[in-house]
């Protein structure tokens, strides 16, 4: 049992990392720039642009909030 | 008569059977080239082990998928599997391009010509799941890929062995010529060396998470490139900056 629950953790942890690491704002911004972009090409809207603008603002951003 | 009949058709099939293999090989190329790139940078950060087993396993489950499932395989909704696997790259590409920024925006380009140092959080033993998971994707997403060019080229034009025998030299050739750029990417200083695997993995993550969702991207595939020019572009930006930056703290610490 314990085994099992330090594999889970180990698990849960390991994709912690790899998705959030030590930023969420990333993660967050990156999930929300797809969503909209989804709901734009629902509405015929060509989005393509919008993730890499995204995601190039929130790396200042971030780069800001860790002092760099 | 009828023998210049049959010449003819075997020298029409001989064409058909070399256009496949021409074709083939060069939209497998396209596809094993993100995959080794993604593969060679991976390595390159985080060491060799792990990225082999990565690789290996990836290639072991496409194996069984292409057994199991055989022209079937079109079925397999590679839409949503490029939008998981983009997502997650892009997430996990834009860290390490936000590190690789910031360490060469704090100390340049020092190191470049020596091996690199082992890299932080690479665990000393056992696998780094971070270098087998990314490599494990790449050839995955990207072996799948060629998986379905060669059953939709090779049944379309009734020439599968063809076909798989363009994008197996597809591989081949690619792969080859990956290992040769191994010592030489090497050789290029860490902190540059994520900035710049950090640019890859978020450039083939934007795209495929993108095509993912269903958009088109104008170019298609040479949207990659555009990509990668565009987190270049910013990188340099940002890392410009950085270095502005630090030379004014230096400045300032110098004139007290």
């Amino acid at each position: 049992m314990t085994m099992i629950l330090r594999w889970l953790t180990g698990f849960g942890r390991f994709w912690y990392g790899f998705i959030i690491g030590d930023d969420w704002t990333v993660a967050a911004t990156v999930a929300m720039a797809l969503v909209v972009t989804w709901l734009l090409h629902t509405a015929a809207v060509a989005a393509w642009w919008l993730p890499p603008l995204a995601a190039v603002a929130v790396v200042g951003v971030s780069l800001r909030r860790a002092g760099w | 008569m009828p023998s210049s009949c049959s010449a003819n058709g075997a020298r029409d099939l001989a064409v058909s059977h070399s256009s496949v293999f021409v074709t083939t090989f060069l939209a497998a190329a396209v596809e094993v080239i993100e995959m080794v790139i993604i593969v060679v940078g991976v390595g390159s950060v985080r060491g060799w082990r792990s990225t082999w087993l990565g690789a290996g396993g990836g290639l072991a489950v496409l194996a069984v998928l292409v057994l199991a499932f055989g022209a079937a395989l079109t079925a397999v909704p590679i839409g949503a599997l490029r939008l998981v696997v983009g997502s997650l790259l892009l997430v996990f590409g834009l860290q390490w391009l936000r590190k690789g920024i910031g360490r060469v925006g704090a100390n340049g380009l020092r190191g470049m010509g020596e091996r690199p140092a082992p890299g932080e959080g690479v665990p000393g033993h056992g696998v780094d799941w971070t270098a087998f998971v990314l490599s494990f994707k790449g050839v995955l997403l990207e072996g799948l890929e060629v998986a379905f060019i060669v059953v939709s080229f090779g049944l379309a034009a009734q020439a599968l062995p063809s076909a798989a025998l363009g994008a197996a030299a597809a591989l081949v050739v690619i792969a080859g010529a990956g290992l040769l750029a191994r010592g030489v990417v090497q050789r290029v200083p860490r902190s540059a060396l994520q900035l710049l695997v950090g640019t890859l993995l978020s450039s083939f993550g934007t795209f495929w998470a993108v095509e993912g969702l269903g958009v088109a991207w104008p170019g298609s595939d040479a949207a990659i490139l555009v990509l990668v020019g565009w987190y270049l572009l910013a990188a340099a930006g940002y890392v410009g900056v950085l270095r502005r930056r630090a030379h004014r703290l230096v400045a300032q610490e110098a004139g007290r």
